[in-house]
């Protein structure tokens, strides 16, 4: 188990360096950051000394010691456009990406879970069809364009809820709503199918010859048996929910990591493209983490054994 | 099937295929349903390339906003309205198939390629191929595609090639895992042992042997990455960092009507709807493969 667990750290660390090199060296692929930062008409002279001072000057690796060193103790540069700490301008936004993130997820479940039992259990009958079908729109649907749609009927034609922005419980239910939707379908296909296979294991069949009603068999026996792959979606989801809400938060203006990005990205803002990029892929690393640690409690088997790829 | 139904009585035999014929039907209409969609949508992209309605490009300030056909004050020759610009929403909606359709078959067969490869070589070798190659996908598992697309294309600048590599890029991992699974499995199979015993080369057997086999799974999870693929693509122009809007994609209609949705909700609804078609035709086309 010890072993274990060290093991995945170590993965997440040399996962952590990867993206590290990898945010690093494709921003240098853009061209020059200083065209960026100066004038057209800036003269030579400005033009060096911004260079020098943002460290451009260097070999491309030296520039990625200097910048991982200075990452690892929080330090990761100024932004170009606001002049001010890039960690916690993409830091201050964290909170409004997380929240959007455990909504949606939690939406998604409350919808997923029962739909999805349902539909496995009246296999191949209306439920599964009206399921199914929910289920396959949910996972065909570009979000950025239901988010649009949702916006011009509920904000625009009805009225009800505000087009964008944050602060009130209304301005997060329609991002929460669109952020929701294709991991919804997702979820509802996944728990449809582990559900049906679990159905027809010899212990679901000893339940009911035992003489327990449906709905015991169902929560307690099928569902706790089809946690694992379950959980396992859910958590690789929460890392695409985080990535999709970059999309999403563009068109609510959010004020969330996903938005600064996409901002950052127009104004060629490279330390908080860096530092958004990274502080996700640390979240992201962080929840497969616990996600594997969950697996453990959920199965006792893979405490012993090494996890099978 | 053929050997099950061999080892048993004729007559079982016989009742049990008109049997298992009726049970197929409902899948099959997946696939009929999700296969016409698609083949629909090609077909209008063949079409769009030789004839539209109007010239996909052309603009006629007189023409700006004009409502679909059902609506007062539309015009004829219009059936689905305009855009800001006053050009034919129906002739880009049609244009706009060949982006959507190239970038999802393009970037679909650059991941499968990628992936193909470094799954057979590590199913195939094992050792420390295997490691590195499981360690990259580990690595890639771990980062949204979504997101890791749009940090690169921020690097190297939009256009349709650069989002047909990149999304092809980020979405190798699921061909190299399904592909190093199967070539264990196959890999231990007699025949494959039996081709080394007669000399045959790594390369040989790869190609001969392993591929063939292996290969069917893949298709599966090819078509619906197709899907995932065109919603990529559209999400990428839509926010402006994919496919420049000097070439017709639905992403990039979307962008470009930003400002007009309430004025004129046609220029939000079709290309999304469009897409939405599409995607959904794929998806059903996979769902009945997979489940033959």
């Amino acid at each position: 188990m010890a072993g274990y667990l060290v093991q995945r750290l170590w993965q997440s660390v040399l996962v952590l360096l990867a993206v590290s090199v990898l945010s690093f060296v494709l921003i240098f692929l853009s061209g020059d950051p200083v065209a960026a930062l100066v004038p057209l008409n800036a003269r030579q002279e400005d033009v060096d000394n911004i260079r020098r001072a943002y460290n451009l000057d260097q070999p491309v690796a030296v520039q990625y010691l200097i910048f991982l060193r200075h990452a690892a103790v929080g330090d990761m540069g100024e932004s170009f456009r606001f002049k001010s700490d890039a960690l916690s301008l993409v830091l201050g936004r964290l909170p409004n990406t997380i929240l959007l993130a455990v909504c949606s997820m939690l939406l998604s479940m409350v919808i997923s879970l029962p739909l999805g039992i349902l539909a496995a259990s009246y296999k191949g009958r209306l439920p599964d069809a009206i399921g199914s079908t929910v289920a396959l729109l949910g996972i065909s649907m570009p979000s950025f364009w239901l988010g649009v749609i949702l916006i011009l009927v509920f904000a625009g034609g009805l009225r009800w809820l505000p087009a964008s922005g944050s602060g009130t419980w209304k301005h997060l239910v329609l991002p929460t709503v669109t952020v929701s939707a294709f991991a919804t379908g997702l979820l509802i296909r996944l728990v449809r199918r582990s559900v049906a296979d679990t159905m027809g294991q010899m212990f679901v069949v000893t339940a009911r010859g035992k003489g327990l009603s449906e709905r015991t068999i169902a929560w307690t026996h099928v569902l706790r048996n089809s946690a694992i792959p379950i959980v396992t979606v859910m958590g690789l989801q929460f890392g695409a929910l985080l990535g999709g809400s970059v999309v999403v938060e563009t068109v609510f203006a959010w004020p969330g990591v996903g938005w600064l990005m996409i901002q950052a990205i127009e104004a060629r803002d490279l330390p908080v493209i860096r530092a958004a990029v990274l502080i996700l892929a640390v979240f992201i690393v962080a929840i497969n983490l616990a996600v594997d640690f969950l697996y453990t409690l959920l199965d006792p088997r893979i405490r012993l054994g090494a996890r099978a790829a | 099937v053929s050997t099950e139904t061999a080892t048993r009585p004729a007559g079982v035999a016989a009742g049990q295929a008109v049997a298992r014929g009726r049970r197929r039907r409902p899948l099959n209409r997946q696939v009929l349903v999700g296969g016409t969609v698609v083949l629909v949508t090609v077909l209008v992209a063949l079409v769009s390339l030789v004839w539209t309605p109007r010239p996909p490009g052309a603009q006629d300030l007189g023409a700006s906003l004009l409502p679909p056909f059902w609506m007062d004050g539309a015009k004829g020759g219009f059936p689905l309205g305009t855009d800001l610009n006053g050009r034919d929403l129906l002739s880009r909606i049609m244009v706009g198939a060949q982006a959507s359709l190239f970038v999802g078959i393009a970037s679909v067969l650059v991941g499968g390629v990628i992936g193909l490869v470094l799954g057979l070589v590590a199913g195939y070798f094992g050792g420390w191929v295997e490691s590195l190659v499981m360690r990259l996908v580990d690595i890639q598992l771990s980062l949204p595609g979504v997101l890791l697309a749009i940090a690169i294309l921020a690097a190297t600048g939009k256009g349709l090639f650069n989002v047909v590599l990149v999304l092809g890029f980020v979405s190798w991992v699921q061909y190299a895992r399904i592909v190093r699974g199967s070539t264990l499995g196959v890999r231990a199979q007699e025949y494959v042992l039996g081709a080394r015993a007669l000399g045959a080369t790594h390369g040989r057997i790869l190609a001969r042997h392993i591929l063939p086999n292996i290969l069917p799974p893949i298709l599966v999870v090819a078509t619906i990455n197709v899907s995932s693929n065109i919603l990529a693509e559209a999400a990428l122009s839509y926010l402006g960092v994919g496919v420049p809007l000097s070439t017709v994609t639905w992403g990039g209609m979307l962008n470009e009507g930003k400002q007009v949705f309430e004025l004129a909700w046609w220029n939000a609804v079709w290309p999304g709807l469009a897409i939405l078609l599409v995607v959904f035709g794929i998806n059903l086309l996979g769902d009945g493969l997979s489940e033959r």
